[in-house]
């Protein structure tokens, strides 16, 4: 497993400094190929809400219109889940719906680096959502927002185990949100570059070259899955993000 | 044991729990579908119930599958 060998699957998710920006207190900061992306993805969602909604149109274009059904698609997300006073979040679970979809799907491009494959990023993702439904939950039921913790109709004498549970889970979720977003696109990724390794391998091999069809259909079938995976994602991520809000708004089972 | 051999193994080990995880999104599907067929006037309402399900569920196998990674390239 030699460092720098293209086919090696892990080799993807190496960043690079494109722009040294010198030492501080001996961290080394850059402008990496991580913010490039991360900045190429909130150009391409600022372009793409801008330019479509610029017309302001009473019939929409086509532009127009999937803008406003992206926007129709979270605003349900939200409704669905946390009901119509969770719409007071709807900038932050859009943009952190966008954020993940555009970042996925900017990855899905051959060479190009994916941002919500490491786990830096999606954990800050799901520490802010974690962030707001803490200070929100505290700010808006005081010493109530505690009941979520207390399930009710419990019995008395397994109500201290529950309680634990339910802190615990509480506490795993910022892991869990982070995990499932960084773990299903980085697995992707490896799955199609092993595949990828696979068609190169076969190709060198000389009388079994024509055995490389195999894994080249496989990689073409299984890129198809990963633009489902990458918005699925998105969209669980979303979901998840307003069901968590939606224990801040409304506490007590 | 050689630690590069055992290193395998273990990853090997890991991705075992994956099955779990499988067998919980498998049932999840199942089960939506069977309650859809019954109800289809309903199903659509539950489409987001069903996606968290499938979400909490598949995390589980991702904790294996991301431990299996991490014994494959970051030991």
């Amino acid at each position: 497993m030699a460092t720098g060998n293209p086919i090696e699957p892990i080799h993807q998710f190496e960043i690079v400094d494109i722009l040294p920006l010198g030492n501080i207190g001996g961290a080394n900061i850059a402008f990496t190929n991580s913010g490039l992306f991360m900045v190429l993805t909130v150009a391409a969602i600022g372009a793409f809400l801008i330019f479509s909604s610029a017309q302001r149109a009473i019939v929409p274009g086509r532009w127009q219109l999937l803008a406003e059904m992206s926007h129709e698609f979270v605003a349900n997300i939200i409704r669905s889940t946390a009901g119509s006073e969770g719409m007071k979040f709807f900038p932050l679970i859009f943009s952190l719906f966008m954020f993940v979809l555009f970042a996925n799907l900017w990855g899905m491009i051959p060479y190009f680096f994916t941002v919500t494959s490491h786990i830096v990023i999606t954990m800050a993702l799901a520490l802010l959502v974690f962030g707001t439904v803490i200070i929100y939950g505290f700010w808006r039921n005081g010493f109530k927002f505690l009941k979520l913790f207390v399930p009710t109709g419990v019995p008395m004498y397994i109500l201290p185990l529950v309680t634990l549970i339910e802190v615990i889970s509480f506490l795993s979720r910022p892991l869990s949100l982070s995990l499932r977003l960084f773990g299903n696109i980085m697995a992707g990724h490896i799955v199609l570059k092993v595949f990828g390794g696979m068609v190169v391998a076969l190709l060198a091999a000389g009388g079994w070259a024509a055995l490389a069809i195999g894994p080249f259909v496989m990689a073409v079938a299984i890129t198809g899955l990963e633009f489902l995976v990458a918005a699925l994602q998105a969209y669980v991520f979303a979901v998840l993000a307003s069901m968590y809000l939606n224990d801040a708004i409304h506490p007590g089972h | 044991m050689d630690a590069e051999a055992a290193k395998f193994i273990g990853a090997g080990l890991a991705s075992i729990g994956m099955a779990g995880a499988a067998i919980g999104v498998g049932n999840i599907f199942a089960n939506f579908l069977s309650g859809a067929l019954r109800n289809p006037s309903a199903a659509a309402g539950q489409f987001s119930n069903l996606i968290f399900g499938f979400a909490v569920t598949e995390a589980l196998g991702i904790f294996s599958l991301v431990i299996a990674f991490l014994l494959l390239y970051a030991v």
